[in-house]
């Protein structure tokens, strides 16, 4: 079971280095013909105007469409979640999305970096002790439609990480925490699916 | 909404290193007006550097280089969404208070500008905002740290595009890094000594063999091929200051930056990426400039 890391830009060695440590093969990805030999991807934290941009211009971002229309897993973290989701709000000037997360996710939503913070957070869904969270600059799900579903939400009810099939979406960053419950949910999901078998 | 968010914790070491993580394979672009921050954030830079005048004109109209004007942070902060960094002099305690009040999203304590201080560094522990900091070494790479600083670039020679500094310094830091890995422990106080840093840090990072914090380079960057070699010496990624807007096409050399970046051990990306670029910044020899001029001296 190999699972891609796009490393276009952003904090893919952390998820790599995680993933490792799950037992998984990581390759990291950042060409088309890369795409083809993995049964799952992360989307790192990082910009996500830049990976939109640079997935464009290398020609990854449309084979990636097609992969998550035909049932890639995919885990995206803050600009990963973005980068999944359906609809964007507050994205720079032409900004385009992969779309699969029926949500719509607003970047930057709580401000500049001194509003960015760590939070214990309790997500039923990947156990029972709370997720401890770090927000950097971090996007907000604002609209949750009927086909995703709410993991998770910080103190004043805004929605921070969501499920869709074979999709997840946080808005926090467990690759830098030492939080390993959401990859191992993910990793489940990927020999789940069996996506290349 | 008060007590709820009571549980909420601001400025941590993570929360402020954690930014610089996000930064990393990214390119970090001086800008002078809310137009060129425009043409950086369509390019693909990860980040702005908000300053009134580029490292390049710094040098050539001289005079005492302080903080930029509120009001053109403000203008900068107001055109982009990626994050906006601002310089503060070295030891310029107030001039980072307001960068703070500003909501800039990171404060470049730098020597680029004339240093207000020249014995102490600010004591970035008393902020939200995370600090970055030039080094030309590890010991001063550590010592900056441990005032605070949540990422640290090596300094090269800012406003002259020439890269042999920046390259000096990313290679001594590496250098310096593997050198402490292969130590015993008992050698370790030695090393601590001679590098003038904290024994703490000096046996973390003889342990783990990296920075506790983002190392980026800068200083000199003018080419695709300049920033790829950064990268390929182990940088995490660049900062870009006069290279770009003081060059003959800019929006076409920072976006042929980012992907050189991105792809930095791709020769054939790179190649493809540095075609008709036009002129790139002029450009002086770190050798031409007497010892005075030599802004990577500041700071210590």
């Amino acid at each position: 079971m190999t699972v891609g890391v796009l490393a276009l830009q952003g904090d893919f060695r952390e998820h790599a280095n995680v993933l490792r440590t799950l037992g998984a093969d990581v390759a990291l990805v950042r060409r088309p013909e890369e795409l083809h030999r993995v049964d799952g991807l992360v989307i790192p934290g990082g910009e996500s105007s830049v990976m939109d941009k640079l997935s464009r211009a290398y020609g990854l971002a449309d084979p990636l469409k097609d992969a998550i229309r035909d049932g890639l897993p995919v885990y995206g973290t803050c600009a990963g979640l973005i980068l999944l989701a359906d609809t964007v709000l507050d994205g720079i000037a032409g900004q385009q999305s992969l779309g699969g997360l029926d949500i719509a996710v607003r970047r930057n939503a709580f401000g500049a970096q001194t509003a960015s913070f760590e939070a214990d957070l309790d997500i039923p869904a990947v156990g029972d002790t709370p997720v401890h969270a770090v927000f950097i600059r971090a996007p907000v799900v604002e609209t949750v439609g009927p086909a995703a579903t709410a993991l998770a939400s910080v103190a004043d009810g805004r929605c921070v990480a969501v499920q869709q099939g074979n999709l997840l979406g946080t808005s926090f960053h467990p690759e830098i925490t030492g939080e390993y419950r959401f990859h191992e949910y993910f990793l489940r999901t990927v020999a789940d699916v069996r996506f290349r078998a | 909404m008060t007590d709820t968010t009571s549980s909420q914790q601001f400025g941590s070491s993570r929360v402020k290193r954690g930014l610089a993580e996000m930064l990393k394979g990214g390119v970090i672009m001086d800008v002078v007006t809310a137009e060129q921050a425009r043409i950086a954030e369509d390019a693909g830079a990860v980040a702005v550097m908000a300053l009134e005048r580029v490292p390049a004109d710094i040098r050539s109209q001289g005079g005492v280089a302080r903080m930029s004007d509120p009001d053109l942070i403000e203008a900068i902060i107001a055109e982009v969404s990626i994050p906006v960094m601002a310089k503060a002099r070295i030891g310029h305690f107030v001039e980072a208070q307001v960068l703070q009040a500003l909501d800039v999203d990171y404060i470049d304590e730098s020597e680029v500008l004339s240093p207000a201080d020249y014995v102490n560094h600010i004591d970035k522990w008393e902020f939200t905002v995370p600090f970055v900091c030039g080094a030309t070494n590890l010991g001063e790479a550590l010592r900056r740290i441990n005032e605070g600083a949540a990422m640290i670039r090596s300094k090269g020679e800012a406003g002259t595009g020439d890269v042999s500094e920046a390259t000096k310094h990313i290679r001594k830091i590496k250098g310096e890094i593997a050198a402490l890995s292969s130590m015993s422990k008992d050698e370790l106080y030695v090393a601590a000594k001679e590098l003038q840093a904290p024994y703490e840090l000096v046996v973390e990072i003889a342990e783990t063999g990296k920075l506790p914090v983002v190392l980026f380079t800068a200083g000199g960057v003018a080419t695709p091929a300049d920033a790829a070699m950064m990268m390929q010496l182990g940088a995490d990624g660049v900062f870009v200051g006069s290279g770009i807007f003081k060059s003959g096409n800019p929006q076409q050399r920072a976006n042929a930056i980012v992907k050189a970046v991105t792809f930095y051990d791709d020769p054939s990306v790179i190649a493809d990426v540095s075609r008709g670029l036009g002129e790139a910044m002029v450009g002086i020899n770190v050798s031409d400039l007497a010892a005075p001029h030599r802004l990577s001296e500041r700071g210590w």
